[in-house]
């Protein structure tokens, strides 16, 4: 049963490119047929298989020098049945015919221990997908070495600023497949890169970071040098009272922001009641200049074109120059509210429902220059970090600026300034942004990556300041 | 598993590795949870494999694999090997490791009831039944409830000649009720937010809970915050309850003083630390009355951070952290011990699963109990705020300035409980802030609270830490400003 991974998919025609070291997608297959053949001897009367595979290779550096370097490989198998109106899952990475048959008899025995759910559905059947293409070989393609020299360029540029470099190199592949036994089949890959670095001068200090499936979409050197440059700047930084200012937010600053209003899209959030949306759907909650899909499909995004249930995702307008006005549906939260799902739903059983997971910003015309020109006094935003919801209803965020905070004076940068704390509302906010440039794929490390655009917005509110 | 790991030692050795040791884990995982009356989710999980940390050409390497076949355990150590030969491509300086002995042994965490033997049923009625209690209360607009249990065993095998095994069994629970009125959306949690208590204990912790007892007071005061006053904003004396100085000690000692993040080497992620070297032994971090110990061993409790070996084959240790208010220890390993003069690793490398490199973690960083009775400190204090239950966290990231809010808090007016206020919330600077400390309850209100979800590293890792606190007060802190409207 344990899927001989090198050997077939060296054989076989998808999977066969010597810079894959994931299984061919028929194998995948085989092994979600197997799970079904076997669950049918069973008192399962609906399955679902997952299979899901990840080969990561990551290199960290810090000091100037590669400090942790590491790789992984992992398959998993996720087995869900369905029993008279009762439905649970269980997961292994055992690949052996023994351990399958044991994670579905585990399923079926955590489905049978509960109560009916009168509120479940039949599995979906067959769907149709719209294909996205997302594996990269130059990325797939990527060795230690390889990163190892990117690192060493990085490290190189730092000693040669009197700086010090610590960050990330990271590369890896990845697919998942799913089928059912209603005849559901649907798979994905992809590959991922990703470089961050963080440049020091003590006591400051600045950072860039970029990730993409194509690793040609980014220039280390180029995130390097420019994290160097602003950590030059980032030194003898001033400190400002605290209290209300015009920002300018570089991408990965609002996408670490706005990322925390994902979940309140969902349709069980607001079933729930715990969502800043319920009774404010179809009102003018955001400025008009505030626009706001999920778009899996988006050339900027990453993610399978199908949900944990083999849906197919829908592109889906959440708020229209500043109106919220549609939600995303699992299957379920769409049968109780009417409506057709959208192909958003997490696997099954939970109890969230579903997210919009791949959200894109409308951008604007504007430009971080032309943000900062026409700027009297103001304050450039890098990156944020630690951020926490305060009031989950007035969306009250709270959490710190990081790694370069610049004092904006008549259209021009003119010194750093200490971090603050901020305490600010999103939805004011996203009432308050005055200009906007054009989306980019951003990534931070609070939110998953969006596609956002800069920001520059009035009274923006900062609570306390702290000591460097 | 032994067979797997002397073939992952000497294939490393072979290709070159002047050290290795290798880690195989099985993980089992069980979570039950409730919303609304409803079996939410339901869920099983096992994981096996195994990974290899090496030295090589004086740099590290780290390959992780679920192929237990020979063949395969071959193949990833061999990877590790070429992984550490890259890494010295951008080295500065050879990994120096402090000396450890080598320990054969084997250790099971204590536990009465183990969670995995108890009917699914059994454990299900619990939760509804405290999923109901909580839903008959008016206002109450969304309840939650929850379940989860591991077993951890992990096969530790060095190239010193170490063999570990050990067993855990961790299990988490607790209950919440929301409740939406107006234009507020208010929520209290039991035992503690973060779904409730964790602790490496069995059932018995869930059955010690009494979740169906404590569920109407919780719901109860889910609804009656929306009437009751707002926290004011101001400076003025703060009383925590144990379970948010617990996160206070996390945030604000436990980061601080993780030696990795001090040197540098977390700068990119999690952020560095104020605690610089020149500190050890010359700060005044708290008031003389703070004692903060960093404790994995067992005799200090279940906690989440309790073992009986790191995962760099050290032993379990207690070291101070904070004695009588001065700054006394850091977290370490064995390759960074020698920076502040150590002989030897504290026993702190910590990793998630057999895929994830151990990096220094929090063991249990705890604060030692102090002289007062509960009741005495309320009736010593003429005006303070009791803050209960966590809400939100946040501090910078060199763990300087900090804000929490919690989701209760109470007014003390004349030595007594005078009345509920909502949204409280207190920030401050860190050594500011625990040399403001002016009174530690005593071991009776003591309680070794569990943090599940530590995230650090990169790739991510989440660990569960332990944190022993007991109602504690603050002198002239700053209240409100979360909810500040200037």
């Amino acid at each position: 049963m344990s899927p001989n991974r090198k050997s077939q998919k060296r054989a076989k025609g998808q999977g066969s490119a010597p810079d894959e070291a994931l299984s061919a997608q028929s194998e995948l297959r085989r092994v979600i047929e197997a799970v079904l053949r076997i669950a049918k001897s069973t008192d399962s009367e609906e399955t679902e298989v997952h299979v899901d595979e990840t080969c990561d290779a990551l290199t960290r550096f810090a000091n100037n020098a590669v400090h942790q370097n590491v790789a992984e490989h992992g398959l998993t198998v996720s087995v869900r049945t369905v029993v008279d109106g009762r439905t649970a899952r269980a997961t292994t990475n055992r690949m052996d015919e023994d351990s399958l048959r044991a994670t579905i008899q585990a399923s079926l025995s955590l489905a049978q221990s509960q109560p009916k759910d009168p509120r479940l559905l039949p599995l979906p059947g067959r769907q149709r997908y719209r294909s996205v293409n997302r594996f990269v070989k130059h990325t797939a393609a990527l060795t230690p070495e390889d990163r190892a020299r990117v690192v060493r360029r990085a490290c190189d540029l730092a000693i040669t600023n009197g700086q010090v470099a610590a960050g990330i190199y990271s590369s890896g592949q990845s697919q998942m497949a799913m089928g059912n036994s209603r005849g559901l089949f649907a798979a994905y890959r992809q590959t991922r890169a990703e470089f961050s670095i963080t440049m020091q001068e003590d006591p400051a200090a600045s950072w860039a970071k970029a990730n993409s499936a194509d690793v040609r979409n980014f220039d280390s050197q180029k995130l390097a040098a420019r994290a160097s440059e602003k950590a030059h700047l980032a030194a003898n930084a001033r400190q400002l009272e605290p209290g209300r200012y015009t920002v300018i937010l570089e991408p990965a600053a609002v996408l670490d922001l706005v990322g925390f209003l994902f979940y309140d899209f969902a349709a069980t959030a607001l079933e729930d009641k715990r969502s800043c949306l319920n009774d404010r759907m179809g009102t003018q909650l955001f400025g008009k200049n505030i626009t706001i899909t999920d778009d899996v499909y988006h050339a900027l995004q990453l993610g399978a074109p199908f949900d944990g249930e083999g849906i197919p995702r829908q592109r889906v307008a959440l708020v229209e120059r500043g109106v919220p006005k549609n939600l995303v549906y699992a299957r379920s939260s769409a049968k109780r509210a009417g409506k057709k799902p959208t192909g958003h739903g997490f696997t099954l059983p939970n109890e969230y429902g579903e997210a919009p997971m791949n959200l894109v910003f409308s951008g604007g015309d504007s430009s971080l220059e032309k943000m900062i020109a026409s700027t009297d006094r103001g304050l450039l935003v890098t990156r944020l970090w630690y951020i926490r919801e305060v009031d989950p209803y007035e969306k009250i965020m709270t959490g710190m600026t990081r790694d370069g905070l610049f004092l904006v004076e008549n259209g021009c940068v003119t010194c750093a300034v200490r971090n603050f704390r901020f305490n600010q509302s999103l939805i004011e906010m996203l009432r308050n942004v005055e200009l906007l440039s054009p989306s980019v794929r951003a990534t931070g490390e609070e939110a998953f990556e969006m596609v956002v655009p800069a920001m520059k917005v009035q009274k923006f509110h900062f609570s306390e300041v702290t000591k460097f | 598993m032994w067979d797997l790991s002397t073939s992952a030692l000497d294939t490393a050795k072979l290709r070159g590795a002047t050290c290795a040791d290798v880690r195989v884990m099985h993980l089992r995982q069980r979570d039950l949870t409730t919303k609304n009356g409803q079996v939410g989710t339901l869920a099983q999980s096992e994981s096996l494999g195994l990974g290899i940390r090496v030295l090589a050409n004086g740099a590290w390497g780290f390959a992780s694999t679920d192929r237990l076949t020979r063949e395969g355990v071959m193949a990833c150590a061999a990877q590790a090997v070429s992984i550490a030969k890259a890494s010295a491509l951008a080295k500065r300086s050879d990994v120096v490791m402090a000396h450890e002995d080598a320990y054969i042994d084997s250790w099971q965490s204590p536990f009465r009831k183990d969670p995995f033997e108890i009917p699914l049923e059994t454990q299900l009625d619990r939760l509804l039944a405290a999923d109901a209690a909580m839903r008959i209360v008016k206002g109450v607009t969304l309840t939650e409830t929850g379940m989860q249990f591991r077993k951890i065993d992990s096969w530790f095998a060095s190239s010193i000649g170490s063999c570990i095994h050990q067993s855990k069994v961790i299990t988490g629970c607790g209950i919440a009720a929301t409740s939406f009125q107006g234009d507020e959306i208010q929520k209290r949690s039991y035992p503690n937010s973060f779904g409730g208590q964790h602790s490496l204990q069995g059932y018995e912790l869930v059955e010690s809970l009494e979740l169906l007892k404590h569920a109407p007071q919780i719901a109860e005061e889910a609804a009656a915050l929306h009437s009751a006053p707002q926290c004011p904003e101001k400076k003025g004396t703060v009383i925590l309850g144990g379970s948010q100085l617990g996160l206070q000690i996390h945030e604000s000692v436990g980061h601080p003083i993780e030696l990795d993040r001090v040197l540098g080497q977390e700068a990119n992620f999690a952020g560095t630390s104020f605690l610089t070297l020149d500190k050890l032994n010359n700060l005044r971090y708290a008031s003389d009355i703070v004692n903060v110990v960093a404790d994995a061993r067992l005799d200090h409790g279940p906690g989440l951070g309790t073992f009986a070996y790191d995962d760099e084959g050290v032993p379990a240790q207690c070291t101070d952290i904070i004695r009588e208010g001065q700054f006394r220890g850091y977290l370490s390993n064995r390759e960074t011990a020698h920076v502040v003069g150590l002989q030897r690793s504290s026993g702190t490398m910590r990793t998630e699963s057999w895929n994830r490199l151990p990096i220094i973690r929090m063991t249990n960083i705890s604060l030692l109990p102090g002289t007062w009775s509960f009741d005495d400190l309320i009736a010593d204090t003429d005006d303070a705020i009791l803050m209960e239950t966590n809400r939100s966290w946040s501090i910078d990231d060199r763990r300087y300035q900090f804000q929490f809010s919690t989701e209760i808090g109470w007014e003390i007016k004349n030595g007594k409980k005078a009345g509920m206020l909502k949204n409280p919330s207190y920030s401050g600077i860190t050594t500011e802030f625990w040399n403001s400390c002016d009174a530690i309850c005593k071991l009776d209100h003591w309680t070794l609270w569990g943090t599940p979800n530590c995230g650090k590293g990169q790739p991510m890792q989440t660990m569960g830490t332990g944190h022993g606190a007991s109602p504690s007060r603050f002198r002239n802190v700053r209240i409100g400003t979360a909810f500040s409207k200037q």
